[in-house]
């Protein structure tokens, strides 16, 4: 074997490997990918939500692809003081105007960035949303600003469809 | 082993045996030369095989009624509890068992620790019950989430999305375990397929952990290496099977206690309310033989850091016999590592207080400092007191000493009563 120049076998070996990991491969990726979003779940990817109840300083909750997704008709006490804070003191810093593409809205995942925990609304110390699992505070536009959470709570792809109606996804 | 030349006395046995050599393992278990210092800190290997059978056994007749399905879960549960006949003492049994099996894996783990039953050339044994241990949490775990209650779905939310943490595929790999884009019920199925298989390789692994000790045989009080069989050995059967027996007795007295007397009072009412997406209970706990892990994730201010932190304070252990540079096994010839032991068995009893306390002020404060000392006791402490600690001869065996012929044990009892008398 001290030879280093590949026999003829050494070639059928690595050319039997070969193909023998590209067969595991195409038999293994079927079982893993099973586990991935199937297509009814898929099919589930947007909701209309009629928001012409919701009064000023409320905010509703309402499930998109099971997850929970805070509507908030924010007040205008509410946008200014949203629209006032500086970047510098964000940990995850994001204009409210790009999170609130109209300020009386904020429509955002109400999922904690931490570990995915609701967090509850009107608590904490930045008048916004405190997460009860492991002590996250976020502000009135859903930005991260105490905690162990890295990024602010998320804000899905939506529209108004009209006046009264939100479309998520 | 002692047994390489059996052969069963009858002529069928001998046929039997000569194609499959049942009678022969059957012969190793029974003669298997074991330590006769063994303490009672020995015998809870036998426990926790009762254990896993036991939730084994409670968990196939669970399945039988249980429906895994997110509409239909909770309800199941309930009609397991009240309609299914003995329905209420099956799930209290399974349920309570989960907390008895870690009891018992906890009290087996720090007795390896303080007799240093992980070192060589036990190491093996030492990882495969790594892994079980691992296993046992996963199952654990997984079994929480199916009755479907409000701490069920909030404790799977909570732990799959560790996986977040990761750079990258994180997201990815948290969607791929869910089956979806939030916990609902692809989790809840696959979970319980998960959950039914994992006691069977727990088994399996059970089988190699012990053949692997039944390799150097058993570590001892002592912690010297023994001649077998010997003057120092007695045969597994009857001495230790009776002595394991009279254990497994007082243990079921306990668990029947928590069975019978206060079934609940190691799970959270939280999880008689079914399953809820859109409300978080105000507090998110783990079962209590988690909390300690709990903890540490949670005194790591940085998410990923977090999760590292919990992963390696398990994974750790794994490494341990190559931590610990001590050559000498038992603690009771270790006067320093003696100690640093019942430290660190308080500092994982305050990490699991504080895992169940909420993470602020001076919880938090404590939360962090043990666990930096956690770390600290396995990173700095056991590498160090390796080279550092004057430990105590050692005797040659088991008998010697007690009938009195050891010079070694006269040195230990001077030096004992001389750092006495300083």
């Amino acid at each position: 074997m001290s030879e280093k120049k590949p026999k003829r076998r050494d070639f059928l070996f690595t050319a039997s490997y070969a193909v023998g990991a590209v067969g595991v491969g195409a038999v293994v990726w079927p079982l893993i990918d099973q586990m991935n979003p199937d297509a009814s779940v898929k099919a589930l990817a947007s909701t209309e939500v009629d928001v012409s109840s919701v009064k000023p300083g409320n905010t509703i909750t309402v499930l998109w692809r099971g997850k929970p997704v805070f509507i908030r008709r924010r007040t205008q006490d509410e946008i200014s003081e949203a629209r006032s804070v500086k970047m510098e003191d964000l940990i995850h810093p994001e204009k409210d105007e790009d999170r609130a593409k109209n300020p009386e809205w904020l429509v955002m995942l109400g999922v904690c960035t931490h570990l995915g925990c609701v967090p509850l609304n009107d608590k904490g110390d930045y008048d916004g949303w405190f997460c009860p699992c492991h002590g996250s505070h976020y502000d009135i536009s859903g930005r991260i600003r105490k905690g162990p959470a890295p990024l602010n709570m998320e804000v899905p792809k939506y529209e108004f469809v009209n006046s009264n109606t939100i479309k998520i996804g | 082993m002692s047994d390489h030349n059996y052969t069963p006395s009858s002529k069928v046995g001998k046929w039997f045996n000569d194609r499959l050599p049942l009678l022969t393992l059957a012969n190793h278990l029974t003669d298997y030369p074991t330590p006769k210092n063994l303490n009672y800190w020995w015998t809870f290997g036998g426990i926790l095989t009762f254990c896993l059978i036991t939730q084994i056994v409670t968990g196939l007749t669970l399945a039988m009624h249980y429906i895994a399905h997110a509409d239909m879960a909770f309800e199941s549960v309930e009609h397991i509890m009240r309609d299914v006949n003995y329905g209420w003492l099956i799930r209290y049994i399974h349920a309570n068992g989960a907390s008895m099996f870690f009891l018992a894996v906890y009290i087996h783990i720090f007795r390896s620790l303080f007799y240093g039953s992980y070192k060589s050339p036990r190491e093996i044994i030492w990882i495969i019950g790594i892994i079980i241990y691992l296993l046992m949490m996963a199952a654990a775990f997984m079994g929480y989430v199916l009755p479907w209650g409000q701490m069920s779905f909030w404790g799977a939310t909570v732990i799959t999305n560790l996986f977040s943490a990761i750079p990258l595929v994180g997201e990815g790999i948290v969607t791929w375990l869910w089956g979806g884009y939030s916990v609902d019920n692809p989790t809840l199925t696959r979970f319980f397929t998960l959950h039914y298989l994992i006691p069977f390789l727990i088994l399996g692994l059970v089988v190699l952990h012990i053949w692997a000790l039944h390799v150097p045989g058993n570590n001892n009080p002592v912690g010297i290496d023994i001649k077998k069989p010997s003057k120092d050995t007695v045969p597994f059967h009857p001495y230790i099977v009776i002595k394991d027996g009279f254990a497994l007795l007082m243990f079921m007295i306990v668990f029947a206690f928590f069975v019978f007397y206060s079934p609940n009072i190691l799970g959270h009412a939280d999880n008689y309310i079914e399953a809820n997406p859109m409300v978080t209970p105000a507090h998110i706990v783990p079962e209590w033989y988690l909390l300690p892990f709990y903890a540490i994730l949670r005194s790591v201010p940085d998410k990923l850091l977090g999760v590292v932190a919990m992963l390696s304070a398990i994974l750790i252990l794994a490494v341990l016999p190559w931590l610990d540079t001590s050559k000498i096994r038992s603690a009771v010839f270790r006067p320093l590592y003696k100690q640093f032991y019942w430290i660190l068995v308080a500092d994982v009893l305050i990490l699991g207080y504080m895992g169940a306390m909420p993470a602020e002020g001076l919880y938090l404060l404590i939360a962090r400092v043990a666990t930096a000392y956690y770390f600290l006791h396995f990173l700095v402490v056991l590498p160090v007191l390796g080279f550092k600690e004057k430990t105590l001869p050692v005797p040659l065996s088991i008998t010697e000493p007690i009938l009195g012929g050891s010079p070694d044990l006269v040195i230990a009892k001077n030096d004992k009563r001389d750092a006495k008398l300083k």
